[in-house]
């Protein structure tokens, strides 16, 4: 494969050909902010807070990092004056027209438009003027949407069209009274979203917040591990969101099968594992009522019963009914459970349902 | 899965079969609709206008329960205007000659009357199929929950071998597996005919294998009872005690009328669950078990990828993981099950398994793996049945149609479908408990073709009562020309609309599948 | 003039142009209906045609072959005019009459406003049947395309319009023959696209719809010439959907040029196939750039694109793609046909050919001039356009719609090419020259230009979206006297970040209008802030009204006019005006029959 090299803050890098600025930046492990940016969707250079300043053939000019190819012998400045000024200047005027909320926004602790802001120290909005005052959208249990903090990198609309394949919102008007909507600027809950929540999952801002997660902590707060969803068969990877031992929330990661995506059981779903209905000790029934029991006791009673019943009916008279929800040690040893302590091949599960 | 996730957004045709896949497996689905946006073809078979149906270049609306006769329509095209792949054939596959014989029956003519699909769509998908570079078919329980499922699915790995769509990247045949360890419950062994990795309890020599590594003398040798079969005998009193983790059956299968009555009928039930679900309130004793987010282990999904599983936070109040409840439990019947972690387990599962034979979890917090993956060194397959098939040539298997045990009649007109919705899953017992998807979807309804509707007098939001010969629900209608005359459609996530008390346990005779896609009913407005 | 249909011996061509509004189709049919019922069907024809380019005295009827140029035609008219033609006597009321003389002029080949132009590209508007393709063939139409298919390979097309010097009149001024040669030398084979930018959204101006709508034919014979060099089959027009006439013309024209066998497949037996599609713009002014345009082709969303590659490698649908301005397109015949040495000794060295402008504002004559490239801007303004009107003092000129910029006096004899105004921070764009007098503010001209950016912009880019907004509001601000001196600062640094940070021409060029001014008129800006005044007196914030005690007689008109009842005094007594009250409507000073009312 050809290569190119350039020179990037008077380091020299080879990349592949057909690179980007961008990447070629990556390697060198050079920062360049990116807004619109994402690897998994189709780039767009829109937001331009990536632009740096490449001097190319004699001429010097302000491109943007994401989208512009590298090229043998490119001078790229990622920090110039003119740089530093345009993305201070592009800060400023996001935030003109951005509610200056963070204390409360849920998003606070994992926001762009804040690690930027404070990075470019632009202290807040440049210019005074008109702000958009549009309703917060919060008729779904699953997604709140406030367009006030859309900075418009469109990010949703690409993940709505690209990954989820649904195209449920696009761009809207145009100049100042830019919108992302629905059809007919419907609310979600009325349109033909199915409220997968990938479009909140790339979002930069706090414009489409996770509702449950977003309100029960703050960003930094959660640990986040790693693990499969419980729901169908496809198997996604999800992280689940923990705050002083509870799962607050789930967010996507770059699962092997899944990617960013995820549907809205596997990151809607979580709240039955804190629900007050859980099982939280052993039950023995008694006189047609369950009473609670300690381990011990239970154990016991269950390993005395089938013992009986194995030594007056045979093995045969027991059944196992093992589950496609436990994992896969746990089935082993139920099946092992089954054949070399119960003595039967009575053992089956819902595999058919 | 024969293939793998991903492949699918490569394959130039995709037949869709029974699955609503966008509801059911939403991920799954963003595969074929990226196929579709690069421009492959996709033929839906469904009965239903599934939002898949309404992306589908051929949306082959038959009647319910003739998948089988179509397939094999299908073939029979493809023999006659000889499209067949001849040369997978010879080199791959055996009784083609026998199966091209009794497939002959099935012309287009014939199978237009069966299934309602006219021939002209049948001779033009059978051309595209075969004509496709790479052809991939999905299915899932539309395909297999019927009396006929093993037909259909014999219908439709011949429908593949004949096009020699197996064995290759964006190919195959991929059945969608339901919830999301269907997969590793089987690969395990919690089948009363195989050990694990399908290895038959009917043979010495593994059950010899067996027993050694779990120092037990004998291990029983013949096949033990599915769970159809678990509640007939419950229901004769040779089932004295039970043993459910994990599972609902009270509402999950067909019949459930009846399931509740052999499970009460028990001496001893024990349930292990994470809720008091309608199963577990029928126990002697119930037990405490975590939930995924808080245990270790594997799931395997249905593309053979076994992945890990993290514990995020400790168990609620006393409960306890399952594997760990089964080694006291197995400790108190005098058998010791001395596991530090489920690590452990799953290297012993590899020793007694080729095909899991190099997977621990060591390398998997690494990645995942599919298998079959032998050793440690080997990669995993994401594309199974390569070179050879398992038993080495494939089988053409001799698939013929049979209708559906129970049709509409005179006194229970309508045909009831039954499924799941996107926002739900399964009998409900954790959905129902997120504070947010039953607050989005609080309840079910019945769909009905505005047809019927007008037939029957139905007007939306008016409640009925559906009834079959075997039970009877309450539901509101919902009017909606997604569902065919003569259909009627809803889903078995509610406890409060058990549905399953009407459905038909006629059963596959081969893998015992419930045909829980057709049964008739009436309705009465209430 | 040069042909007259054959058999006839007298032509009335009747102006049918977009501003068929003004009753030139009245005219029309009353002309035609009378001729008819005076028997002269043999002899006289009366034919719909194109835009004469004089607009601001249309309705335009001319009668060949003596030149003859009426002006405000109306239906009453129409007796005198067939009556005129038997006697050889023109209707004098309805001639021209030169402002400057105040005698009347009898043809337009003496009219300043004609004679001073040179037209290549509109020679045929104004005389053809835009509707009927025999017209465009008798004036020698689809010559070039026969000779390009029967004499020359694709090669030594495009090099014919590269040593033309041809540069495209969409604006950007790209050189067409080198535009040409990248299509013709693309990887990809298999597709190519040829498209006609006809989307001119620029406020004002109208050459294009004029060209279309006129001269429909030398378009289509354009794109066929470039779809044989540049290996492509299928071409499409993208009209602005508040053009329909061009619409149904062109409409029209390729059914006609179909049907000979100068469009479809097998172009005059060559082999060659062209098939042209109309596809009616989204209607907003983003969609005629590049990008934007074939994403609205494509279906979706017009919005401009960043490139990784020229369209002429991969454009629309991913395939290599020609696009090219209308007028672009139409100077294509005149070239082969007259050959590229003969077009480039037309214009300057760097800007070859004519240019049509759209001579807007305050200009005495209004209407469409093409002129050779490099002719200064005296001789448009005041030669062709006669100068300023009232004989008010010529402050500026905006040259090149809302991404141009404004020229002031002192460079009046700047010739007029695509380098020499981009030098002076203004641009060809597409060709609008609006015209402006002393009583013109250029801090509202500004505000005016950047209004139109802002809403036109499409939203995609943070600079472009946001900037432009901030900036109205700033200029805006100003204009009403609450202007601060930061805002300068910030003008000049939003300007600075927008043109070199925005994805699209749309973004780059919009702080032009208020670079340019700064500029230039600096000081207007500071009299703004600092001393609260428009000194051009046109901001309504800043006014004050005032009465001159001298000269005023009490009537109290000024007071009964008054609608915030700011007007007091005794009859007979001068009045006085609360500044408090007063909501600067101008009532007053029109009351005024003494004068007495002064606005500063
Ligand atoms: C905002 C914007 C609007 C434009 N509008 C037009 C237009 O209406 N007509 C046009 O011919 N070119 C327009 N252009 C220029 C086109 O992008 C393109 O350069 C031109 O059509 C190429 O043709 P040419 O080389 O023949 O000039 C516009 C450019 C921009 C940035
Ligand atoms: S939630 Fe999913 S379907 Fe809805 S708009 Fe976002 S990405 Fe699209
Ligand atoms: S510069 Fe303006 S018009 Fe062009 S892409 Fe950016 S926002 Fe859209």
């Amino acid at each position: 494969m050809s290569t190119i090299t350039l020179t990037i803050n008077g380091q020299q890098v080879t990349v592949p050909a057909g690179s980007t600025i961008l990447k070629a930046a990556e390697k060198l492990g050079v920062f360049i902010p990116t807004l619109c940016h994402h690897p998994q969707l189709t780039a767009v250079a829109s937001c331009r807070i990536c632009v740096v300043e490449v001097t190319f053939k004699g001429r010097k000019k302000l491109v943007p990092a994401c989208m512009t190819g590298a090229q043998d012998g490119m001078e790229v400045e990622t920090e110039s004056a003119a740089v530093v000024e345009s993305r201070r200047t592009i800060l400023e005027l996001l935030l003109a027209n951005h509610p200056q909320d963070c204390l409360t926004c849920g998003q606070n602790g994992d926001c762009r438009l804040q690690d930027y802001a404070f990075r470019y120290n632009v202290p807040g909005a440049g210019f005074s003027g008109e702000r958009h005052a549009y309703k917060i959208e919060d008729d779904n249990p699953f997604i709140i949407r406030d367009m006030n903090k859309c900075i418009l990198c469109g990010r949703c609309v690409r993940m709505c069209a690209e990954i989820q394949g649904d195209g449920v919102i696009d761009f809207a008007h145009r100049g100042f009274n830019t919108k992302i909507s629905t059809a007919m600027d419907l609310p979600l809950s009325k349109s033909e979203c199915v409220f997968c929540g990938n479009c909140a999952a790339v979002c930069p801002v706090g414009a489409l917040q996770e509702k449950g997660l977003r309100s029960s902590a703050r960003t930094w707060e959660v640990k986040k591990v790693k693990t499969i969803c419980p729901y169908c068969g496809t198997g996604c990877s999800i992280e689940l969101n923990v705050k002083d031992g509870r799962v607050v929330g789930v967010t996507s990661c770059d699962g092997e099968v899944n990617g960013p995506a995820l549907c809205v059981k596997g990151r809607f779903g979580y709240g039955f594992i804190h629900h007050p209905d859980r099982l939280t000790t052993p039950l023995i029934k008694k006189n047609g009522r369950f009473v609670e029991a300690s381990w011990e006791e239970t154990i016991s009673l269950v390993a005395e019963k089938l013992t009986g019943i194995k030594n007056d009916h045979g093995p045969d008279a027991l059944a196992v009914l093992s589950s496609a929800r436990c994992t896969n040690e746990e089935n082993y040893l139920l099946q092992k459970f089954t054949r070399a302590v119960l003595g039967t091949n009575n053992i089956d599960h819902c595999a058919r349902l | 899965m024969t293939n793998s996730i991903d492949e699918i957004a490569g394959a130039d045709f995709i037949l869709a079969i029974g699955t609503n896949t966008t509801e059911t497996h939403p991920v799954i689905a963003l595969q074929v609709k990226k196929a579709v946006r690069q421009g492959a073809k996709l033929a839906v078979i469904d009965p239903r206008v599934t939002k898949l149906a309404e992306l589908a270049d051929y949306h082959l609306q038959l009647n319910p329960g003739t998948d089988c006769a179509l397939l094999n329509g299908l073939a029979n095209v493809i023999i006659a205007e000889e499209l067949w792949d001849k040369d997978f054939v010879a080199h791959r596959t055996e009784d083609f000659a026998s199966f091209r014989q009794w497939v002959s029956g099935y012309t287009p003519q014939y199978v237009e009357r069966v299934t309602g699909i006219p021939a002209d769509v049948i001779y033009k998908l059978a051309r595209e199929y075969a004509g496709a570079e790479n052809a991939a078919i999905l299915y899932t329980m539309g395909l297999t929950q019927h009396i006929s499922g093993t037909a259909n699915v014999h219908a439709v790995a011949n429908l593949a071998m004949l096009c020699g769509q197996v064995g290759k990247k964006h190919s195959g045949v991929n059945p969608l597996r339901g919830q999301n360890n269907v997969q590793g419950a089987c690969d395990m062994g919690a089948l009363p005919d195989v050990l694990t990795g399908y290895q038959k309890v009917t043979s010495d020599e593994v059950r010899a294998k067996f027993a050694r590594a779990w120092k037990v003398d004998t291990l029983p040798a013949s096949a033990g009872l599915t769970v159809g079969e678990m509640m007939a005998g419950t229901q004769k009193g040779c089932i004295k005690a039970m043993y459910i983790v994990g599972e609902n059956p009270v509402l999950s299968d067909a019949n459930a009328g009846d399931v509740k009555e052999a499970l009460q009928k028990l001496d001893f039930l024990v349930v292990q669950d994470i809720f008091l679900t309608e199963t577990a309130r029928l126990a002697d004793v119930v037990l405490p078990a975590a939930s995924f987010a808080e245990k270790e282990g594997t799931f395997t999904n249905t593309e053979r990828r076994v992945q890990k599983v993290r514990k995020a936070i400790a168990p609620m109040g006393r409960a306890r993981a399952d594997w760990e409840i089964i080694c006291l439990l197995a400790g108190a019947m005098g058998y010791t099950m001395n596991y530090q972690s489920p690590a452990e387990i799953m290297d012993e599962i590899a020793s007694l398994t080729p095909s899991y034979g190099g997977i621990s979890h060591a390398r998997l917090e690494k990645g995942s793996l599919q298998w079959p993956c032998p050793n440690k060194d080997h990669p995993g397959t994401p594309v199974l049945h390569k070179e050879k098939f398992v038993r080495g040539r494939g089988k053409f298997h001799r698939a013929e149609y049979i209708p559906p045990q129970e049709l509409p009649d005179q006194e229970y007109p309508l045909l009831l479908c039954t499924g799941r919705r996107l926002y739900h899953y399964h009998t409900g017992t954790m959905t129902l408990r997120t504070g947010a998807l039953e607050k989005y979807y609080p309840g079910e309804y019945l769909d009905v073709n505005p047809i019927d509707a007008r037939k029957w007098k139905l007007t939306p939001g008016c409640r009925v009562r559906v009834i079959s010969r075997r039970g009877e629900v309450e539901l509101v209608v919902r009017i909606t020309d997604t569902i065919p005359p003569g259909m009627v459609f809803t889903s078995f996530h509610f406890p409060e609309v058990p549905i399953n008390n009407l459905t038909n346990p006629a059963q596959d005779p081969i893998a015992k599948i419930p045909e829980l896609k057709v049964c008739s009913v009436r309705l009465e407005l209430l | 003039m040069k042909n007259l249909a054959g058999k006839y011996k007298k032509i009335i061509c009747v102006c049918s142009g977009g501003c068929t509004s003004s009753g030139s189709g009245k005219v029309l049919a009353g002309l035609q209906a009378a001729a008819a019922e005076k028997g002269l069907a043999g002899k006289v024809l009366v034919r719909p045609v194109g835009c004469h380019g004089f607009c601001q005295q249309g309705p335009i009827v001319t009668v060949e072959p003596e030149k003859i140029f009426y002006t405000r035609v109306t239906e009453a008219d129409v007796p005198d005019i067939l009556e005129a033609l038997e006697t050889n006597r023109p209707v004098e009321r309805l001639l021209y009459v030169d402002p400057t003389s105040g005698k009347p002029v009898v043809t337009y080949d003496q009219i300043p406003f004609y004679s001073r132009q040179q037209k290549l590209v509109l020679e045929k508007c104004g005389c053809i049947n835009p509707e009927n393709i025999e017209d465009y063939l008798d004036q020698g139409g689809y010559k070039a395309l026969k000779k390009v298919l029967s004499t020359m390979t694709p090669q030594e097309v495009v090099d014919e319009v590269k040593n033309s010097g041809l540069r495209g009149r969409g604006g950007a001024g790209f050189p067409t023959g080198i535009k040409w040669q990248g299509a013709l030398s693309a990887k990809i084979k298999d597709k190519r696209y040829v498209i006609c930018n006809a989307d001119e959204g620029d406020p004002g101006a109208f050459m294009d719809r004029s060209v279309l709508e006129g001269d429909p034919h030398s378009v289509l014979e354009g794109m066929a010439i470039c779809g044989f060099a540049t290996g492509s089959h299928e071409g499409y027009i993208y009209v602005r959907a508040e053009y329909p006439l061009a619409i149904k013309r062109l409409k029209i024209a390729i059914a006609q040029a179909e049907e000979y066998g100068l469009l479809g497949d097998n172009i005059l037996n060559s082999g060659f196939n062209f098939h042209i599609k109309i596809k009616a713009g989204a209607g907003a002014f983003v969609c005629g750039e590049g990008t934007a345009l074939m994403a609205s082709i494509e279906g979706s969303r017009g919005m401009p694109r960043f490139k990784t590659a020229r369209s002429t490698e991969k454009g629309l649908w991913g395939k290599p793609t020609t696009l090219n301005n209308v007028e672009t397109f139409a100077n294509i015949p005149v070239i082969i046909n007259k050959g590229s040495r003969w077009y480039s000794s037309i214009g300057t060295e760097k800007s070859t050919g004519t240019k049509i402008f759209s001579l807007t504002g305050k200009v005495v004559n209004t209407g469409l001039v093409e002129v050779p490239m490099g002719v200064t801007l005296r001789r448009i303004i005041f030669d062709i356009g006669g100068g300023i009107q009232n004989n008010k003092k010529f402050k500026a000129v905006q040259a090149g719609g809302p991404s141009g910029g404004c020229i002031p006096a002192d460079y009046l004899d700047l010739p007029v090419d695509y380098d020499s105004l981009d030098e002076v921070g203004a641009m060809m764009g597409s060709g609008g020259l609006v015209v402006l007098d002393e009583t013109t503010c250029m801090v509202d001209l500004a505000r005016f230009f950047l209004k139109f950016t802002q809403q036109e912009s499409c939203g995609k880019c943070t600079p472009c979206r946001e900037g432009t907004k901030r900036m109205l509001e700033i200029l805006t601000r100003i204009c009403e006297g609450k202007g601060t001196p930061k805002d300068i600062d910030d003008l000049e640094r939003l300007s600075r970040v927008i043109s070199s940070t925005s994805l699209c021409g749309l973004g780059k060029s919009a702080p032009n209008p208020v670079l340019s001014t700064l500029k230039y008129f600096r000081s207007e800006y500071e009299a703004h802030i600092n001393d609260k005044r428009c000194p051009a007196g046109v901001c309504s914030n800043l006014l004050v009204y005032t009465i001159d005690a001298a000269k005023c007689t009490g009537c109290g008109a000024c007071a009964r006019a008054c609608p915030a009842g700011a007007i007091s005094g005794e009859k007979k007594q001068p009045h006085a005006i609360d500044a408090g009250l007063c909501i600067k409507c101008g009532s007053c000073l029109q009351k005024c029959k003494f004068g007495a009312v002064v606005k500063k």
